[in-house]
């Protein structure tokens, strides 16, 4: 595979940036979530959103995004309402209450999917969980000098700009709410002496997974969505007790896991000989937890090896 | 039964006997509050699947063999359950922080391989995408007497370490004190959980066979408190969402199986969340007014 410009630009740099921002948005809300061991809420919207996605498809009749980015949005938070009233009505525990709720709406979107008009267009599963990253494209650049045009970034595609929005809408709001959301992350308990309504922030921080992961879902799937909540969050984890170095490594980590992801899948293949490429968000995922994996095994100070030393030397000092 | 044709007989039967091995063995996760580690543990099947097949087609064997892709699948999700609780006992990372990413890395991997699949030229992928959306309609007889034998063997196993299984859902603690083999025990339910979920894929799917695992057992929670009833009530509902679900499916075409199962349990759930007696809501609060109107008539307020 040869590698032109006018390639790379249109093709490959649209990709790039759609997988960066929906790392970076997943990873920085994420921190809220694996924080407040709600990780497994990123798990439920994003298999809670399909019948949104269907619905939305099915009443507008159009593959336009925006009433099927509607219709997501909604079902996550019916979601989210159904599994506290399931939790709290029922006295369900949390884990079985999201279970029950997010695989009844799965099931609702599979059924819907089946429907008459739904099934004529390409509204398969397969892109709810792949996603399409490789579908992105920028067919203005022919070259690196038309980069510096900057009314060609106005052709950007419509994917890449509302992740970038969406990003920076989440830093935004994450940034001025930053001490209530780490006072009820780390002491819910002081939060709520304090005045602080936990119970509302607790709401805020759903809703903004939902939205980052909404806004991330038609480029990149669900699996990467789950992927990208959880796996740099937990990978922070392992380095810092700091909220302010967590969201700084958290996105660091987001950031390369999807350039890094992207990268190996395009252009892995062909470096070792094979002419094809595999799948981009399947690939993130991978990285991601590659990079896990490494450092529960060599993080410093809370990795793997790091506390089985510090144990035989403290038993070697007594 | 003139109505039902052969076909249709099948797979109601199959379902049937799926939805009751799962409901069974699924209390024992609800009970145990490890619901969401059979949605690792089916998500972490991919990897497993696709990795068969690769290795079957390298062998020269057929790489649609249903024994390997099962064994591939029951692999893998192993190892996902394994590295689960490994993260778990060895990092400070919570369990739902586990689950999330195991579930996300292996099916991520499995995607990346299934696109590698999908370049080989002599490839025929097209029946691995089953396992993700499940295939319930094409059910064959020996499909069907399969998950027979699966239900069969759940109850078995079950009937035998009743005492076992029900020490380790209410108070591992004293198991483990009372010098009970608790690791080989939950050894063995992990077992269970895995062949249910490995036998059930290629029926309801991977993302489906949670509802069957999870739904059916929460439901049967409002109902008793007793484990022998509450296995019963689950194996119930399990098998009449099955039966229900598959005979829908097959009088309205546009209604895939696999979804109509699990919406048949969900609805049950949440009859059941409103009506059951003992621990519904309209049971809970007529016990409550009656309690009120009680502790008003002795003077007591407040």
């Amino acid at each position: 595979m040869t590698l032109d410009a006018a390639t790379f630009l249109s093709v490959d740099l649209p990709a790039l940036l759609a997988a960066l921002f929906a790392c970076l948005s997943c990873a920085l809300v994420g921190n809220f979530l694996v924080l407040r061991r709600q990780a497994l809420m990123g798990d439920a919207i994003s298999h809670a959103v399909l019948p949104g996605i269907v619905a939305g498809f099915l009443v507008a009749g159009t593959r336009d995004t925006v009433p099927m980015l509607a219709g997501a949005l909604t079902a996550a938070l019916v979601a989210g309402v159904m599994i506290e009233l399931v939790r709290r009505l029922g006295r369900v525990e949390a884990g079985a209450a999201m279970g029950v709720v997010f695989t009844g709406l799965f099931a609702l979107g599979v059924v819907l999917i089946e429907q008459g008009p739904a099934r004529q267009i390409d509204l398969d599963a397969d892109c709810v969980l792949y996603g399409q990253l490789e579908a992105i494209l920028w067919l203005a650049p022919n070259g690196w000098s038309d980069l510096t045009d900057p009314a060609l970034w106005a052709t950007l595609p419509r994917q890449v700009v509302q992740l970038v929005a969406v990003f920076a809408l989440c830093l935004v709001i994450i940034l001025i709410f930053l001490k209530e959301l780490t006072l009820v992350c780390f002491d819910p308990a002081l939060a709520d002496t304090l005045g602080l309504k936990s119970g509302l922030v607790q709401h805020g921080i759903v809703g903004l997974a939902a939205l980052a992961a909404i806004a991330a879902f038609e480029a990149v799937g669900s699996i990467l969505v789950i992927a990208m909540l959880i796996c740099p969050a937990a990978t922070a984890r392992l380095y810092t007790d700091r909220m302010g170095t967590q969201l700084v490594v958290s996105l660091l980590v987001g950031g390369v896991t999807g350039l890094g992801g992207y990268a190996l899948a395009a252009f892995g293949p062909s470096l070792l000989g094979y002419d094809m490429a595999v799948n981009a968000a399947g690939s993130i995922a991978v990285l991601a937890g590659v990079i896990l994996g490494l450092s529960i095994l060599l993080a410093p100070r809370y990795g793997v090896l790091a506390r089985a030393t510090g144990r035989a030397m403290r038993g070697a000092a007594a | 039964m003139e109505m039902v044709g052969h076909n249709t007989l099948v797979v109601l039967l199959g379902a049937t006997a799926l939805g009751l091995a799962a409901g069974m063995v699924g209390c024992f996760m609800v009970l145990r509050r490890r619901a969401l580690v059979s949605d690792a543990l089916s998500h972490a099947t991919l990897p497993g699947i696709v990795t068969a097949f690769l290795t079957g087609l390298a062998l020269g064997i057929d790489g649609r063999s249903l024994p390997l892709l099962l064994a591939g699948a029951a692999i893998s999700g192993v190892i996902a359950v394994l590295t689960i609780q490994a993260i778990k006992r060895w990092t400070r990372l919570t369990e739902d922080a586990a689950i999330g990413a195991v579930l996300s890395v292996f099916f991520g991997a499995g995607v990346v391989l299934l696109s590698v699949v999908q370049e080989l030229p002599a490839a025929n992928a097209a029946g691995l995408k089953g396992f993700i959306f499940g295939q319930t309609a094409a059910m064959r007889s020996g499909e069907a007497m399969g998950l027979g034998a699966l239900a069969l063997v759940a109850a078995a196993l079950i009937w035998l370490f009743f005492k076992e299984f029900r020490l380790l859902a209410f108070d591992e603690g004293f198991a483990r004190a009372a010098g009970w083999p608790t690791g080989r025990i939950d050894l063995a339910l992990m077992a269970l959980v895995t062949l249910v979920t490995v036998v059930g894929l290629q029926t309801v799917g991977l993302v489906l066979i949670i509802a069957l695992l999870i739904t059916p057992a929460a439901t049967a929670r409002f109902w008793t408190d007793d484990l022998a009833a509450m296995l019963i009530i689950a194996g119930g509902v399990g098998a009449v969402s099955g039966g229900v679900g598959a005979l829908l499916s097959s009088r309205f075409a546009d209604l895939p199986a696999g979804a109509i199962i699990v919406l048949v349990a969900t609805s049950l759930f949440f009859i059941s969340l409103i009506i059951a007696p003992s621990r519904g809501l309209l049971g809970r609060s007529l016990r409550r007014a009656r309690l009120r109107r009680a502790l008003l008539a002795r003077g007591i307020t407040g």
